[in-house]
């Protein structure tokens, strides 16, 4: 095959607009890309049932599933936790490297209506743990959650909770890894988890 | 002795059905009214079910009453800007050809001031009030806390 002059400068072109665009996709890759969520390690230091003071460092090297709920909460909470039971039935003999939590939100009304009865009736590895206000907010900070008591003269006790209602993900290494909005099907869950779990 | 046995089975394999029943009122038809299990009567409880409006006339569900509850309310489960709150919903409405249904994460039954554990497999009556319609009783299956749905085998949607 013979090339005129003309395909020779032709052919010299489109190399040269190749070259110059693998340079510049080369220089794009290496500026950082901005991250939707900047990493970071929440941590909280929480009684259980028993009152014993449970933190993140005694779950390093597994995965934790974190909700934070109320017991007095009839619908949003059990569908949840229903959930968690759910992905935890579903991952088998990997169920031992998650560590389910129920943090309280409620801590003080949690306490008095019972905690562990609470979790151990949907799945037996929940840990529920229930602080004072201030461990409690500092938890909640931590994991940059939202909860917040309202005054309700048509609720129990005269007040409900509202809270963010998602399950959260922490990595055996203690970095928050991704959240699971409210109402993401136990299956992805479990797919999420599973895909993880084998690639760690 | 066989016609007791005989009547046991028979009573077993009904009664869940009983409960997933489809109850007509006018043009309405109610069905998957479920609940879930409760630990003791400290918490409230909470009722699901499916309204179905085959009519011409919209109609709207404005209270719940059951004999299991001192204060049985209808609520909403709101989940705004990330977080999930539970107002108070004053009735639920049910347009006109359509199907309204009362489900976790959406709009549901409260059964405050529970007066008796809920137990799983049982059974108890919520009676719906409609604008239009008016009263109708129907069976609740108490489903185990971990339940999702009514679990019925015929699901109509």
């Amino acid at each position: 095959m013979r090339f005129t002059g003309v395909q020779k400068i032709l052919w010299g072109m489109a190399g040269l607009a190749s070259l110059a665009y693998g340079t510049l996709v080369l220089i794009a890759n290496h500026t950082p890309l901005p991250s939707i969520v900047a990493p970071f390690r929440p941590t909280f230091a929480l009684p259980d049932a028993e009152g014993r003071l449970r933190s993140t460092v005694e779950f390093a090297g597994k995965h934790q599933l974190v909700f934070f709920g109320f017991t007095n909460c009839p619908d949003v909470c059990p569908t949840t936790l229903a959930e968690v039971a759910q992905v935890l039935d579903g991952l088998g003999d990997q169920a031992t490297l998650v560590q389910p939590l129920f943090i309280s939100i409620d801590p003080i009304r949690d306490r008095r209506l019972g905690l562990a009865d609470f979790t151990a009736a949907f799945h037996p590895s929940i840990l529920g743990l229930a602080g004072d206000e201030a461990q409690t907010r500092a938890a909640a900070s931590s994991f940059h959650i939202y909860y917040e008591r309202e005054v309700n003269a048509n609720a129990s006790d005269g007040y409900t909770m509202s809270h963010s209602p998602s399950l959260y993900l922490i990595g055996p290494d203690g970095d928050w890894l991704r959240q699971f909005s409210y109402g993401t099907p136990a299956d992805e869950i479990l797919n999420d988890l599973k895909q993880r779990l084998r690639t760690s | 002795m066989r016609h007791l046995l005989a009547f046991l089975v028979l009573s077993l394999a009904i009664s869940p059905a009983m409960a997933c029943e489809t109850v007509q009122l006018g043009s309405l038809e109610i069905s998957e009214a479920w609940s879930r299990a409760s630990i003791g009567m400290a918490r409230p409880g909470a009722f699901y079910v499916t309204i179905r409006n085959t009519g011409a006339t919209d109609d709207t569900l404005t209270a719940i009453t059951t004999p299991v509850s001192d204060k049985p309310m209808l609520h909403e489960t709101v989940v705004k800007d990330g977080v999930a709150s539970m107002p108070h919903a004053m009735a639920i409405p049910v347009p006109a050809g359509s199907t309204m249904a009362l489900e976790p994460g959406g709009y549901h039954g409260m059964l405050m001031g529970l007066t008796k554990v809920l137990k799983e497999g049982e059974e108890f009556p919520v009676t719906l009030t409609f604008r239009e319609a008016g009263h109708v009783t129907v069976p609740v299956l108490i489903r185990g806390m971990g339940a999702r749905d009514a679990g019925c085998p015929d699901i109509k949607k």
